[in-house]
């Protein structure tokens, strides 16, 4: 098992990210500094929140141009799995591995609260352990938007991962938390091996965190 | 040769920031306000004379980077 972290200037859960993947596959992953120009072989490559370049100009949209991420790019054509968090679902967002885009908030607000998110695929390599799990989100721009073609093509393609629900698992406007689209709290691609998400499933990954609904989505792609 | 390019949210895109700022106007007493939408102002200097080379490479510069065209329009005046 074979594991990679992308780390950029500004990220902010890198190692939170480390940690919960050694923690559920016993395997440390190799932390790649964005300026590197390739990845070895993964079986893994984990895109992590924080605040890259500063959000400058739109959240991702700095670090989608980084080095790296040429070969992320065509690391996840190749069909390695790779997972964007939070900061990472809008950096692979920006670098054209995921449709639509991440909006500010409908609140104008930063959210930062614990909310519940249930798999709408239940297939996918991530989502396969998950049920209505409990984890925190932490973003300002997290209100997914796609156009309304693209959002018949995600739905058509069963590319919706995750979305918003309360504790009964229902989906509806009051378990909304930040406008998005058919409450889309992360997205996969078409062949299903990059999935992006803004709720943080690294920071609900142990007892000490107060829950360890998380570690499902871990467990879903490590094992 | 400066370039000036205008960034805004599609108009089908809800913009809250417009919509507060517009409130923020009425209270200031503006009453006719009908509609604000928020955008970006991106100056480029570039150090050629061809306007049309340019109008070319601002284009691709907002195609690639400076515009998300999911969700913004973009325009560029060349001086």
């Amino acid at each position: 098992m074979k594991s990679h972290v992308i780390v950029f200037p500004g990220s902010n859960c890198d190692r939170d990210v480390a940690v919960a993947i050694k923690n559920i596959s016993g395997h440390q992953p190799q932390m790649v500094w964005h300026k590197e120009s390739s990845i070895n072989q993964s079986d893994l490559i984990v895109v992590p929140g924080g605040f890259s370049y500063g959000d400058y100009l739109r959240c991702g949209a700095m670090a989608s141009t980084s080095p790296i991420m040429q070969d992320v790019v065509k690391k996840a054509k190749e069909g390695v799995p790779v997972l964007g968090i939070c900061n990472g679902f809008q950096i692979l967002i920006e670098s054209g591995l995921l449709d639509g885009a991440l909006m500010r908030n409908s609140s104008l607000s930063f959210i930062c609260r614990d909310i519940l998110i249930k798999p709408k695929n239940q297939s996918s390599v991530f989502t396969k352990k998950t049920q209505v799990a409990k984890m925190p989100i932490a973003h300002n721009e997290g209100n997914f938007f796609v156009t309304s073609e693209q959002l018949k093509k995600i739905q058509d393609n069963d590319q919706i991962a995750f979305q918003y629900c309360d504790e009964n698992g229902n989906v509806s406007e009051h378990s909304n938390p930040n406008g998005s689209l058919e409450n889309i709290a992360g997205i996969l691609n078409e062949n299903k091996n990059v999935l992006g998400m803004m709720p943080h499933p690294e920071r609900a990954a142990e007892l000490a965190h107060g829950c360890e609904d998380g570690k499902t989505i871990f467990e879903s792609i490590l094992n | 040769m400066l370039a000036k390019i205008y960034i805004t949210l599609k108009k089908d895109v809800l913009d809250p920031q417009g919509s507060v700022i517009a409130n923020s106007l009425k209270s200031l007493g503006f009453n006719n306000i009908e509609d604000v939408r928020q955008g970006k102002f991106i100056e480029v200097k570039l150090n050629t004379e061809n306007k049309e080379t340019a109008n070319k490479q601002l284009n691709e510069m907002c195609e690639k980077l400076l515009a998300n065209l999911v969700i913004e329009d973009y325009k560029v005046e060349i001086d």
